[in-house]
Order: C-alpha cells, then sequence, then structure tokens
C-alpha cells in the first residue's frame, strides 16, 4: 500500500490536484500528498500526463 | 481588513480583481507561481473578440495573427473554419503580465510566489487566508474571497466540495516546438479515435516555423505522450524541430457546477469549471466568469452582505449568460466523443465550415443532429442534441 511520485519524471502541471476527490493532494513546488486524506484510490495515476504517479494497492 | 483576497492571477482573478478596483475595494491578489503567467499551461489561442471584454490586447502579447481553425478529419481532409474576426495565438506569458498589470493600474495589489494553504472561517463565513511568502507563513483577513486558483487547487474541494471528475478531464500534453514548418494562418486541429481518443492534436502556429502542438485526450491506458510522439513521428514538417518548452495539465471538459457560492466565498473561472467543453479554451470564459463575479461581489459588498443568499446571484446569472450555452457544448463534446474516425470524415463531408464555428459555441447543433441521421445507427444519438 502506497503512493509515490516520481519527482524527475513530474512536471507539476497539478493534473493529480485537479482530480483528486479528497483534496489530498496540493501543488506547492512540488506535489504534496496527505496520507491522511488519500484513500489510494488510483485516480490521480489515471489522469497524470506524464506517468509521475504509482499508486500500489 | 481589505475587501477581497483573490487567489490566483491568472485571466479569471485579474479580471475580477480589475474590476473590484476599479470600483473603489481594496483587492490583494495571490499567485502560486513564481513568474505570473509561466508555465504556461495552455495552446495560447484566443478569439480576437475576447477584447470586447479587455480592450486592446497589445501587439507584444501576440506570437501569431490567425484566420481561424483548420479542423482535419481522420482521413485528412479538413474544414477552414474562419473567425468573423481572426484570433491570435499569445504569448501567455507577457498577456498574462499585462492583464496583471492592468489590475494593478486599477488599484489591486498583487503578490507572486505566495502558496495559500488554507482559508480561513469565522461563524460559517470564509474570512481569510493562511500563507506562505518566501518561507514566511503570514495570515491575511478580508471580507470576501474568490476562488480564481485554477483546477489545480484544492481549495475549491475545501470550499465547496468541488472536483474534476476523470471522465470529465482530458489529459493533456504540449511541446512548443521550433526549427518546424507550419501553415501560421489557421491553428490545426486533428480529430481521430486513434490519433486523439475523445481529444485531439493541435498545431498553434507562432510564425511559420514555432508552434505549440499538443494532445489532450481522455484518461486511459496509453499516456498523451504516446499520441504526440506518434503524430509528430508522421509529419516530417514536426519531426524535424525541436522541443524548446514541455507543458502538461489536465483540462476540465465537462463538469459545470451548479453552486459557486458559499458564506465569503465564490469561485470562477477555470477553478469553477468555465472552460469550453468542446475544444477546452478557457481565457475568454475566465475573464468574463471573473469579470460577472467582480460585479456581483460590488453590490454585495455595498450592503455589507456576502451570505450565500446574496451571493448566489452569480449562479444565477452564470448559468444564464454562460452556462446554458456551455451545456450545449457539453451534449456536444458527449455526442461527438462516440462517433467512429468513419462517421467523423462523413460529417467532414456533409457539414460548411461555418457550422463548426457555431457548434463550438453550442448553437446550431440541430444542423449535425440533422447530419448524423442520415446513417440509421447514429439517429439516438443525434436525438442528443436536440
Amino acid at each position: 500500500m502506497a503512493w509515490r511520485i516520481i519527482n524527475k519524471k513530474c512536471i507539476k502541471c497539478g493534473g493529480c490536484v485537479s482530480v483528486c476527490p479528497f483534496a489530498a493532494l496540493e501543488l506547492k513546488e512540488n506535489i504534496i500528498h496527505d496520507e491522511k486524506l488519500c484513500t489510494l484510490c488510483g485516480i490521480c495515476e489515471k489522469a497524470c500526463p506524464v506517468e509521475a504517479i504509482k499508486v500500489e494497492k | 481588513m481589505i475587501d477581497v483576497i483573490i487567489i490566483g492571477a491568472g485571466p479569471a482573478g485579474t479580471a475580477c480583481g480589475k474590476m473590484l478596483a476599479e470600483n473603489g475595494f481594496s483587492v490583494k491578489i495571490f499567485d502560486r507561481r513564481a513568474e505570473i503567467g509561466s508555465p504556461k499551461r495552455c495552446g495560447e489561442g484566443l478569439s480576437e473578440s475576447t477584447q470586447e471584454l479587455i480592450g486592446k490586447i497589445p501587439e507584444r502579447c501576440i506570437a501569431q495573427k490567425i484566420k481561424g481553425a483548420r479542423v482535419y478529419a481522420p482521413n485528412g481532409k479538413y474544414l477552414d473554419a474562419v473567425l468573423d474576426l481572426g484570433g491570435f495565438v499569445l504569448e501567455r506569458k507577457v498577456f498574462d503580465k499585462w492583464l496583471a498589470e492592468q489590475a494593478i493600474k486599477a488599484g489591486a495589489e498583487i503578490q507572486s510566489n505566495t502558496f495559500i494553504s488554507s482559508l480561513i472561517k469565522d461563524d460559517g463565513y470564509f474570512t481569510g487566508v493562511k500563507g506562505e511568502f518566501m518561507g514566511d507563513e503570514f495570515e491575511e483577513k478580508a471580507k470576501m474571497i474568490v476562488c480564481a486558483t485554477g483546477a489545480e487547487s484544492p481549495l475549491r474541494k475545501q470550499a465547496l466540495g468541488i472536483f474534476s471528475q476523470l471522465n470529465l478531464i482530458d489529459s493533456c500534453l504540449q511541446y512548443e516546438m521550433s526549427g518546424i514548418e507550419i501553415d501560421s494562418e489557421f491553428i490545426h486541429l486533428y480529430l481521430g479515435n486513434k490519433l486523439a481518443p475523445r481529444g485531439y492534436v493541435w498545431i498553434f502556429p507562432k510564425g511559420k516555423e514555432r508552434a505549440n502542438v499538443g494532445v489532450g485526450i481522455v484518461p486511459g491506458e496509453k499516456k498523451p505522450k504516446f499520441y504526440l510522439d506518434e503524430f509528430i513521428k508522421l509529419h516530417p514538417e514536426l519531426n524535424k524541430g525541436s522541443i524548446i518548452e514541455v507543458n502538461a495539465g489536465c483540462v476540465p471538459v465537462g463538469g459545470l457546477v451548479k453552486d459557486m457560492v458559499t458564506n465569503g466565498f465564490l469561485v470562477c473561472g477555470e477553478a469553477a469549471h468555465h472552460v469550453n467543453p468542446i475544444h477546452g479554451g478557457g481565457i475568454k470564459e475566465a475573464i468574463g466568469s471573473g469579470q460577472l463575479a467582480a460585479d456581483v461581489i460590488k453590490d454585495c459588498l455595498k450592503k455589507n452582505d456576502v451570505s450565500k443568499k446574496t451571493l448566489s446571484k452569480f449562479n444565477d446569472l452564470w448559468w444564464e449568460m454562460r452556462g446554458k450555452r456551455l451545456r450545449n457544448v457539453e451534449k456536444l463534446r458527449e455526442v461527438v466523443e462516440k462517433l467512429s474516425d468513419e462517421d467523423l470524415n462523413d460529417l467532414a463531408d456533409a457539414l460548411k465550415p461555418e457550422d463548426l464555428i457555431e457548434f463550438s459555441r453550442g448553437s446550431k447543433l440541430s444542423v449535425l443532429a440533422k447530419a448524423l441521421m442520415r446513417k440509421p445507427k447514429l439517429i439516438m444519438l443525434a436525438k442528443n442534441l436536440i
């Protein structure tokens, strides 16, 4: 069970933030992930245009 | 305490801030980015008619003047949808700063590189923000908060429960390319289920040798990079060029929001999904919605009443002026995404170029319905347009 971002791939567009139904992501200098709010639903991984997010259930 | 805090100095936030400042209200606009307008998350196309809202756009903001859109069916046949007044491909980094300066001249204050971490709520009303500027935390209070963050902020979810559904965004990747060869009189839009499932590939020229080349697709197995690279590989006029900038993002193509206000809080622009659902264009929508927001907020502030009930005039006016039309465009998008490549090819023969412009505005959808109904298997689908 893990949410992981590959910062080398991430382009900081915030696409993942816009689709998160739980407000568990934020865009600052990097993507900030709140594991207390995250349900590992994987929607952010599907939306990401550059395959920078990996969600393992 | 100031009158209004606006979060986001894009087209919606600066339009709203400018108009409020012109009406004598104290306005502070915060933007997350170190440089306003950068990085762009946009193809940079804009219709000439946007100048009705913001006045004449200075030449330095414009990379290319265009006549309209050349729309390609999967078989390569194209229609030239010429806009009456034409349009522009902008330099967003210059354009957005110009918009910001207009707001500043009107009396608004703007602070970039400022991260808003949370909203402050007192007695059921949003009354301020907590943020960070250059590593220092701060609090700022206001009578009213406007959320013009674009879609990529959790604040709209925290205040109003708004987020973009996965099936209602297009996942996009764009290269700004140089050293290519392109017909710069038109923006070029390529449709096709193999090329770009649900979305399209675009080439927005910035001169004859430079362009934004991008793709937007419904999120699926393959990512936008696959489709964009495939397209470029097949086009020699593009694959000899270089990539001078990479942009990505998710654009809302639907999910229009019924309720965009609560006590002391209003959401406008892309954050409220004020984007054209068929082509994903959002600059003009954002400016219009920011101005409308300002118009409603100034009346509310004059009455010293920023309750949800009073602010809800924004819902009523926006839905009357824009929502109904954009809902029609969303219906159009829902129909077009179900068409096969063969259907799209046939439409290119059946339709006139000027029809495409009307459709993108949510008008004359019955013309499309009629064209689709020539095929018995599409009759049910076409009925959704009437």
